[in-house]
């Protein structure tokens, strides 16, 4: 009962065997050894799982392996480019946007697709943006912080600073 | 914010740092438990409990044994055959692995199937047919002592009832006498309800038995790793699995919380069932399961009494508990505190006379009680008395914030003992509330209150001034199964200057692996950067107790400092041989000794460092390495100040929490960037209890939202934007002056949120709602004072 498909992932083309009810974050995760993609629940409350398919960030976790067939994927692993960071990487690196580091890709493929289509949100935006994204170390300040960190780089405007800020 | 000492290039106290951690993170190369795979691993998935309280007639496993992949079923029966069926907890009781008789919670463990995939295992869990013989449970911890009620633990010799143990601390005749003939006495009943600290990673483990060499490598996600090794020697030893063939690795972990304290009937079974079959066997929770079995948060239910004079002196409090700890008491205490630190009940007030008393009992729920951040029961501490310190300004008609600022311990009182005998080692409590104050501008605010009230306007100003105490701790008093609270540091610095450091302590993204090499950067100066940390394996690093209770600053942030400080000594032997003086004409500063008056004649610590490699002088150990295992002399104090200001939209009971200032003192402080991060991350773990989470039960005990679709974790739009600050009292007993955090947001917020809405609430005759204060609370105490 195995399916044949053929899934672009990172830009490598892969032709993979499935059963059809493979979850496409176990196909990520355990059939290609891609394990930045988290999984954090069983009713796709988390986003722990978030990728890009086609450009669009999807639960991985709510979409079956076959769905994917001749789709175009995007994991964490490759969002930095021949070890240069991307701008959402540096911000939440630079702003303290992460703790234990596991909602944090899901966190970013998230926001990539939030500047894509809104490269300038306000911090609102930005809280409803990631609302389908849950973290439970950094109560989304620092979060809020590296997306407009992200933004400004994006835009070639200054950066806003990354000291904490005290009252 | 204390002064940095060093440059920013070696990033010691004080810098914020950004962390080594992040690199790999952010990239996706963080290596938690369900990346491992191992050659041959097996996947096990298990049956649980669909009743709070059955009879299990019969375990009908053939059908699941025909699934493809399905390798074997596990059940009670056959784990008692090694006596590995009941394990201890941390508190001297017992907790089955997997039944042989009876449930005791919905969800519990009843049988585990184990595969060659995931989803194989998940199959056959389906395939498992049990006949359940359906008990009536005890659920409410009110009743559950009533003559009628079952005796749930009828496998512990001699219980005739639910009772677990009495406690009880402090004065009880002065404490009476004092009520009595107090001008003022107000009192509360009130419910710190069960919730559960959902990480985002669940639990879970790989099992790796290598039959040959006889030993176990347990990976998995524990917060106390080497403490998990010896629990797995005492309950495995008798099978051969000895403490010296067993290797625990806590490799990176998402997030804990407390709920990786605890061991769990999955890991035991994982590792019962590589033993068998001698392959690896992972096991990886659902978040449904988590939120359903493992580790619950609270349960206190508190009478709450304040007695005072009417212009508003504290004269005494009284507590009493009623503690609901599930089937069995696997709450995770140091030994001798079965109500963990509750007793810091009496809070930031200066006066003498307080009673506090406790009851556990058992219910037909999981067990757990100490996780969350709580400190051990000090979340519970904390709200009770915040709560009552607003209820008695309220009783009296005086400003909380008047009526604290008469009340607190002053600065110059310190060390303070509390009446339940607590050595308070330092604060400034006027301070850090004059702070809050200043900045939130409390009196304008105040005023806005009192305007908006004449219009009907419902705004609400909470305040919460805590005192933590965490660090546990002394070994005269504190130990987990016997094994005292000492937390441990080894630092190897390498020919070339650089250094490898190990701790007994374990992060779960409270930034360890960048904030214990800042401390060592303190001390000896070596750039920060250069000092690797790693800590989880129990094989490399020095035995140490684990990371709770925020101990892991006061505990190994210590040892850091101290086994950095043995080897400044040696350093200085070094450099007093090579430059040929005697040590006491060297001065160090870290990072170089020189010769008094003589600056130019100098070694570096590299320098020195190298020459313990290659020209140490005679009659001297060769190398450069120290451990230090720290006996605290006693815990740390940290401290804070709240202040809370909510809207309330009276026709929908809707509570918008406008402003949150939070000013925390911790004393000095290592990286306040990933304090100002551990702060964050807490107060949005205080609003979540305050506002958005409780497990519950119905009396049938099912429960109700054991799924994340509605436990309410809050998101980004829930979380407010929180504005932190610090004031700074160091310990004077810690070698840093450095207090633990972690868990002071947590602990602190919860009791600002809700006294803001009570304040909001109080025209209408209001005076105290059970957490989580949610719209739907809140319409209905207006509905019923006939305000809406």
């Amino acid at each position: 009962m195995l399916k044949e498909i053929t899934v672009t992932v990172n830009g490598e083309k892969h032709t993979l065997e499935v059963e059809p009810r493979l979850l496409l974050v176990h196909m990520i995760r355990e059939v290609l050894n891609l394990t930045g993609t988290h999984i954090g629940c069983d009713t796709s409350s988390c986003g722990a799982c978030t990728i890009l398919m086609d450009g669009k960030s999807i639960k991985s976790c709510t979409v079956l392996a076959v769905q994917a067939n001749g789709k175009s994927l995007t994991t964490i692993e490759a969002v930095a480019v021949n070890g240069e960071l991307s701008a959402l990487q540096e911000g939440f690196k630079e702003n303290h946007g992460l703790h234990c580091g596991f909602c944090t890709p899901g966190m970013i493929m998230r926001a990539t697709e939030l500047l894509a289509n809104n490269p300038n949100p306000t911090e609102e935006e930005i809280r409803w943006g990631i609302s389908g994204n849950l973290c439970r170390c950094t109560g989304y300040n620092n979060i809020v912080k590296a997306v407009i960190y992200a933004g400004a780089k994006m835009r070639g405007e200054e950066l806003p600073s990354t000291e904490p800020q005290f009252v | 914010m204390n002064k940095c000492k060093t440059s920013k290039e070696i990033g010691g106290m004080g810098h914020s740092l950004k962390r080594k951690e992040d690199i790999r993170f952010i990239q996706g190369k963080g290596h938690y438990v369900d990346d491992i795979k191992l050659p041959g691993m097996l996947y096990m998935d298990i049956v649980r409990s669909p009743y709070a309280y059955a009879k299990i007639k019969k375990i009908n496993i053939e059908e699941a044994m025909k699934v493809p992949g399905v390798v074997a079923v596990v059940t009670g029966r056959d784990l008692e055959k090694y006596n590995l069926h009941w394990m201890p907890t941390l508190m001297s009781d017992t907790q089955m692995v997997l039944p042989t008789d009876t449930v005791m919670y919905q969800a519990q463990e009843v049988a585990a199937v184990i595969a060659t995939s995931r989803y194989a295992a998940r199959d056959g869990r389906e395939a498992v047919k049990v006949d359940y013989e359906k008990m009536k449970p005890v659920i409410d911890p009110y009743k559950s002592m009533d003559p009628d009620a079952p005796v749930l633990r009828t496998d512990k010799a001699g219980k005739k009832d639910n009772h677990i143990w009495h406690w009880e601390a402090g004065d009880k005749a002065k404490t009476e006498a004092v009520f009595a003939s107090a001008d003022v006495v107000v009192k509360e009943q009130m419910h710190i309800p069960r919730i559960h600290v959902a990480s985002i990673e669940t639990c879970g483990c790989v099992a790796d038995y290598d039959k040959i060499n006889n030993h176990l490598t347990m990976y998995m996600t524990t917060q106390a790793p080497h403490a998990i090794r010896t629990v797995i020697a005492l309950v495995a030893g008798h099978v051969g699995l000895t403490e010296e063939k067993i290797r625990v690795i806590s490799p990176d972990i998402g997030g804990g919380f407390g709920g990786k304290v605890p061991v769990y009937p999955g890991y035991v079974i994982a590792i019962a069932v590589s033993f068998l079959v001698g392959k690896p066997v992972k096991w990886i929770e659902d978040r449904s399961e988590n939120l359903q079995a493992d580790s619950f948060a609270r349960d206190y239910h508190i009478t709450a009494e304040m007695a005072g004079t009417k212009d508003g002196k504290i004269l005494a409090t009284r507590f009493k508990i009623l503690a609901d700890h599930g089937y069995t008491d696997a709450s995770a205490n140091p030994s001798k505190f079965p109500t963990g630190m509750f007793s810091i009940a009496t809070g930031s007030y200066d006066y003498d006379t307080s009673y506090m008393e406790c009851d556990a009992v058992y219910t037909n729920k999981p067990p757990g009680g100490v996780a969350y951040r709580c400190s051990f029961r000090v979340t519970e501490a904390v709200h009770a008395i915040e709560r009552m310190t607003d209820r008695f300004a309220l009783e009296i008609g005086k400003d909380p914030a008047d009526l604290r600022m008469e009340n607190f311990i002053k600065k110059e009182d310190f060390p303070w003992k509390s009446p339940t005998g607590w050595i308070y080692d330092s604060g400034d409590y006027h301070k850090g509330l004059l702070k809050a104050m200043d900045a939130v501008g409390y009196w304008e605010l105040r005023k806005e209150q009192a305007e908006k009230r004449k219009k009907g306007e419902l705004m609400g100003i909470g305040l919460s001034t805590f005192t933590e105490i965490v660090g546990a701790g002394p070994s005269k008093d504190f130990d987990i199964l016997g094994i005292k609270m000492f937390d441990s540091a080894e630092i190897r610095v390498h020919p070339t200057g650089k250094a490898i450091a190990r701790f007994g302590t374990k992060s779960q993204g409270q930034g360890h692996e960048t904030t214990y090499a800042q401390i060592i950067a303190e001390e000896l100066g070596i750039p920060a950067e250069n000092i690797q940390v790693e800590e989880g394996d129990t094989d490399t690093a020095p035995y140490g107790l684990g990371t709770y209770a925020s101990r892991s600053t006061p505990t190994a942030g210590a040892a850091a400092a101290m086994a950095s400080r043995k080897l400044v000594a040696k350093a200085r032997k070094i450099a007093a041989y090579l430059l040929e003086v005697s040590e006491e004409d060297l001065e160090w500063e870290p990072g170089k000794f020189w010769v008094k008056g003589a600056p130019e004649k100098s070694k570096t610590i590299q320098e020195i460092v190298f020459a313990s490699y290659t020209n140490h002088p005679q009659g001297m150990e060769a190398g450069f390495e120290a451990t230090h295992y720290y006996d605290p002399p006693n815990l740390t104090f940290p401290s804070g100040a709240y202040i809370c200001v909510v809207d309330i939209d009276k026709e929908t009971g809707g509570i918008h929490v406008r402003r949150f200032v939070a000013i925390d003192d911790c004393g000095n402080i290592i990286n306040p960037m990933i304090v100002q991060g551990q702060v964050h991350g807490g107060l949005t773990q205080g609003i979540a209890p305050a506002m958005y989470e409780e497990l519950i039960y119905d009396e049938d005990g099912n429960i109700l939202n054991g799924t994340l679709m509605d436990y309410l974790v809050p998101t980004a739009v829930e979380s407010p934007s929180w504005e932190t600050g610090h004031v700074i009292t160091p310990s004077p007993h810690h070698p840093i002056g450095a207090k633990g955090v972690g868990e002071s947001p947590t602990v602190g917020a919860p009791p600002a949120i809700a006294n803001a809405i009570v304040d909001a609430l109080s025209p209408f005759g209001i005076t105290h709602l059970d957490i989580p204060i949610t719209p739907a609370k809140v319409w209905k105490a207006l509905k019923d004072k006939g305000a809406i």
